[in-house]
């Protein structure tokens, strides 16, 4: 039980570690990138950019979560 | 990190820790958190207006995953959570309607914050009685242990015959929720339970969570893991209009929604994976200091005059 347990802590560690280069790479990238777009898209078009901040929220929402569950799933396959 | 449209420098890592501690309280409790992102956004000089709209929007990104990992452990009941939205969404907007006649009268934040005092200690008082009082009861001892699966799931409250008097209420529409457990509900009382939460979300501000998950337990009968999946499942619908309506608005900065959102997902599994360890009245227990945090919130807002 303690075996599985501490098994479990590491692949979740693991999970945190790669989890958290790739959202600074999110961080870098994407967000440097749509910041500008994002900000004159709020200025300019306020109608459009509501429907963009949520269609972009859904859709990080749904590919992080797919992201952690393989990263999950993978782990978990490897420390079996 | 500059965020151009609400005009600040914030962290992102701290944005990514608040929104992985709040995401732990949703994934765990079925609650949106917006009584601890609001503060923590304002703490870091966010306008009050974009606390509130940004926030929104991290909340229905952080209760899709959260939903969708609770759908896969059979905790959503989609029939109930589209019902509910309509309810919410009527509420949200009667709440809303208050606050601006308050506003014009002149006395809007007094009145909201006695509200806000007395609802909180009310919700918070009474589950603290009830779970109790079920723990302390012969099936309660039986859901103290760590429980997992299907098993966690059986409820059992000390409010039981009270929930089945109203679920025996023949008021035409009747629903059935078989996902729930329920044979038979008034359709009104759903409607009723859903626009008084969005009323409340409405009038005091967030998706009012700490509502709407007790009164799925105590009024309508839904087991709490249910009511926790479901709960989050029909935020992800009425967050999404209060996003929209928001962003409209000019009060959302969707680019600090992102970043808190990328801790949200981690907490919101790990809060969602924690339920499984956990019967009912232990989760409604441990439920009790989010409303009594939220009064102690408003409290220090009116001796000290300063908005968290």
């Amino acid at each position: 039980m303690k075996k599985e347990a501490a098994k479990s802590l590491r692949a979740f560690v693991i999970e945190l570690a790669i989890y958290s280069v790739l959202v600074i790479i999110y961080f870098l990238l994407v967000l440097h990138l749509l910041g500008e777009w994002l900000f004159h898209l709020e200025t300019q078009h306020r109608v459009t950019y509501a429907v963009v901040a949520l269609l972009l929220i859904a859709g990080q929402a749904i590919a992080l979560d797919a992201v952690t569950t393989l990263l999950f799933r993978f782990l978990r396959g490897r420390s079996r | 990190m500059f965020f151009p449209i609400s005009n600040t420098h914030i962290s992102p890592i701290y944005l990514a820790v608040v929104g992985f501690l709040i995401g732990i309280l949703g994934g765990f409790f079925g609650v949106g958190g917006s009584f601890l992102a609001g503060p923590a956004l304002r703490l870091m000089g966010v306008d009050w207006n974009y606390a509130v709209g940004t926030d929104l929007a991290h909340i229905v990104g952080k209760s899709i995953v959260a939903a969708r990992q609770h759908r896969t452990l059979g905790n959503v009941d989609l029939k109930l959570g589209l019902i509910m939205a309509l309810g919410t969404i009527g509420g949200a907007e009667a709440g809303a309607q208050l606050i601006q006649a308050l506003k014009r009268a002149g006395n809007v934040n007094m009145v909201v914050s006695v509200v806000a005092i007395i609802v909180y200690s009310s919700i918070a008082l009474f589950m603290l009685w009830e779970s109790g009082k079920t723990l302390r009861s012969a099936k309660g001892r039986l859901q103290r242990g760590l429980l997992k699966g299907a098993q966690s799931k059986k409820d059992h409250s000390a409010f039981g015959p009270v929930t089945q008097m109203i679920q025996r209420m023949k008021i035409w529409p009747m629903v059935s929720l078989p996902t729930s457990g329920i044979r038979e509900i008034s359709l009104w009382i759903i409607l009723l339970v859903a626009f008084v939460g969005g009323f409340f979300g409405g009038f005091l501000g967030g998706g009012a969570g700490y509502i709407r998950m007790p009164s799925m337990v105590y009024v309508l009968g839904i087991p709490t893991h249910l009511a926790v999946g479901t709960d989050l499942f029909e935020i992800v619908i009425s967050a999404s209009y209060g996003t929209l309506t928001h962003a409209i608005k000019g009060n959302v900065d969707i680019l600090i929604a992102l970043v808190m959102h990328t801790g949200a997902v981690i907490g919101a599994q790990i809060g969602v994976v924690a339920t499984q360890y956990f019967a009912g009245p232990k989760i409604r227990l441990a439920f009790v200091p989010l409303p009594l945090i939220g009064a102690a919130i408003v409290i220090y807002t009116l001796m000290t005059g300063h908005k968290l």
